[in-house]
């Protein structure tokens, strides 16, 4: 499903120039559940935006599905980020001014369903992480857990192919944590390939496989 | 990829719920200044204008009215007068007119008193009119600008009402250059000479009028103007008149023109009988109004583009998301373009309530009381719909600069805050 190879990416300030990856080759099939491990500052958020289209990488190439991803238009990648791909941010990541349903809408929108049928996946997708009866409400008006699993919610709601969440218990507490990663279980178990950045390596438990990034490298 | 009615959609989407849940102080806060802004692109213009305007509106109103007719260059009156006034008093769309007879003349004071003979009389210049006091009273109601004693009566005789600009103690701001007359107060007695034929008339009233024509006159009654001055051709010097709305000035301009009566006549509408220097000053102030007001539109542009720019910044990382989770840049940028126009809207609307809800009606209750002029506030709608669609674009693009600028930002940059 998605294949890097040789991906590098190098942060450029002045003349300082930082390697973060350096040649990194991955590849995740379909309907896995991938662990993305490594220490603090070692490349892992920087691999997981290369692989999501959320950032270029330096060099090297990225497919998903066969498809050339690193040479698409920025017009190309926005299109198939909103069609195929879902995210779920360390800080939730919701607009304040939209309710936990209208942040699940926006997407489905943007797709070209119109409000009503946007609206019916929107709560199908709130019911299944068990929000719907909080949909009308705004983000402040609900717990960190609440907002991840709303962010969820709205990463899942399209069917993406691949689901990308970068760190998404960091500011939960444990059981908002565990009810996070309930989640992401029942999607997996439903077929939903996951890329997971985390810190906690009783978390990679759950995963098919944990893919270590050290000295910009990937290890398995 | 994304069609244009999709991002439009979104766009809508976002900007409606951005208004509606933003800060309202803050809303609240934009809008005033949109609306002082407009305010300030119609307002200041149009009492500029307004002040001239004032001064065009109380000529017709007291002097012109719609339509003159003056005694052309060489001549000493209009001749054939009668024939005029009888056509125009027959014209259905004619409402009222007045038939003024003038001629130079001269006016002296206290000369019962006067002990000092070697020093200057008690006299002034001026243009002394013979009018049909009731026939002019209904075309100008002349008798409102009466400020002390009453109009002409038209049954008595030997009485004159004068001008204010006439007498020291209303015209004493016009300087020593100006001769005028001391010490006159209705029932004082005065000497008219008109071409040196004489006669005693007393004080019934003194008109003040921001109008030249009104208050540089002394105003007697028509016989007593044709008995004074010797015309016995009965001509008028001026025959002003108003017409009913189903005919313009120019139309019945053109009328009396058809008629011939341009032979003996100049005949103007009551714009062309405005001094150029009047105009003049009108287009100038014009200028200097869209002037001031475009200064108005820039602040006020520069307001929205802060607006919108601080707002952008401070939401770049949702933005950012936005743009992660698949939004087009075009969505982002209409949502933003919705909320500029929206403070434009509403200021404009606000302004327009303002303006036509209280400020015309105040200015034309209580004009400005200007020295020449009663100043009005000037706005009449095409121009100021116009105001309101500059007004709309420059915000516009005040809204749409800021949010390009933040959305152009590299998308992990955003959602970063890098």
């Amino acid at each position: 499903m998605i294949t890097a190879k040789n991906i590098t990416k190098t942060f450029k300030n002045g003349a300082v120039e930082t390697h973060v990856l350096k040649g990194v080759d991955i590849t995740i099939n379909e309907g896995e559940f991938v662990a993305i491990m490594g220490k603090s500052g070692a490349g892992k958020s920087t691999l997981l935006y290369q692989l999501g289209l959320l950032d270029h990488p330096t060099s090297g190439e990225i497919m998903i599905d066969s498809i050339h991803v690193t040479s698409m238009s920025a017009n190309d990648r926005t299109s198939f980020r909103l069609n195929e791909l879902g995210y779920i941010f360390q800080d939730y990541a919701l607009l304040p001014e939209l309710t936990a349903i209208e942040n699940v809408i926006v997407p489905l929108l943007m797709q070209g369903k119109t409000e009503l049928e946007a609206k019916a996946i929107a709560r199908a997708s709130l019911d299944r992480i068990g929000l719907v009866h909080k949909e009308d409400n705004l983000p402040s008006q609900l717990s960190g857990g609440e907002q991840q699993r709303v962010s969820i919610a709205r990463a899942v709601a399209h069917n993406p192919k691949i689901l990308f969440a970068d760190e998404p218990t960091a500011n939960l507490d444990s059981g908002s944590s565990e009810a996070v990663l309930d989640i992401f279980k029942e999607l997996h178990r439903q077929g939903q390939t996951i890329v997971m950045v985390t810190h906690e390596k009783e978390y990679t438990l759950f995963c098919d496989r944990v893919i270590t990034i050290a000295d910009g490298k990937a290890f398995e | 990829m994304a069609s244009l009615g999709q991002s439009i959609k979104v766009g809508l989407f976002l900007g409606t719920r951005q208004l509606r849940r933003a800060n309202r102080s803050t809303t609240i806060l934009i809008v005033s200044i949109m609306t002082f802004t407009f305010l300030n692109l119609v307002v200041v213009s149009g009492i500029l204008i307004g002040l001239i305007e004032g001064g065009n509106i109380a000529n017709r109103n007291q002097y012109t009215g719609d339509v003159i007719a003056t005694t052309l260059s060489g001549k000493t009156a209009i001749d054939h007068s009668q024939d005029f006034i009888s056509t125009i008093a027959r014209d259905p769309q004619v409402t009222d007119f007045s038939a003024r007879y003038l001629a130079g003349g001269s006016i002296e004071a206290n000369y019962r008193t006067r002990t000092d003979f070697s020093s200057k009389a008690n006299t002034v210049g001026g243009q002394v009119a013979g009018i049909d006091p009731v026939q002019e009273d209904e075309f100008s109601s002349i008798s409102k600008y009466v400020v002390e004693g009453k109009f002409l009566d038209p049954t008595e005789s030997g009485y004159v009402v004068i001008g204010s600009n006439l007498l020291d103690r209303y015209s004493s701001s016009f300087g020593d250059g100006f001769d005028s007359l001391k010490n006159v107060y209705p029932g004082s007695t005065v000497k008219i000479t008109i071409n040196g034929s004489t006669r005693e008339f007393i004080v019934k009233g003194i008109v003040k009028s921001k109008v030249g024509e009104v208050s540089i006159r002394a105003f007697l009654s028509k016989p007593d103007f044709i008995q004074l001055a010797g015309r016995s051709d009965l001509n008028a010097n001026e025959i002003a008149l108003n017409h009913d709305a189903t005919i313009t000035d120019n139309q019945m301009k053109q009328r009396l023109i058809a008629n011939g009566f341009n032979a003996n006549a100049k005949i103007q509408t009551a714009s062309e009988a405005i001094p150029d220097f009047l105009t003049q000053i009108k287009t100038a102030f014009s200028v200097l109004g869209n002037l001031i007001g475009a200064i108005g539109i820039v602040v006020g542009s520069i307001t929205i583009f802060i607006v919108v720019f601080i707002n952008a910044v401070t939401r770049q990382k949702f933005i950012g998301i936005l743009k992660g989770i698949g939004v087009s840049p075009l969505a982002i940028q209409v949502s933003y373009l919705l909320q500029s126009l929206f403070y434009g809207i509403s200021g404009s609307l606000l302004g327009s309530l303002i303006l036509y809800g209280l400020l015309v009606p105040a200015f034309d209750a209580h004009p400005i009381d200007f020295p020449f002029s009663d100043g009005i506030l000037v706005a009449d709608v095409p121009t100021t719909i116009v105001r309101i669609v500059v007004l709309l674009i420059v915000t516009l693009i005040a809204g749409y600069i800021p949010a390009r600028m933040i959305i152009k930002k590299n998308t992990l940059d955003s959602i970063l805050g890098r």
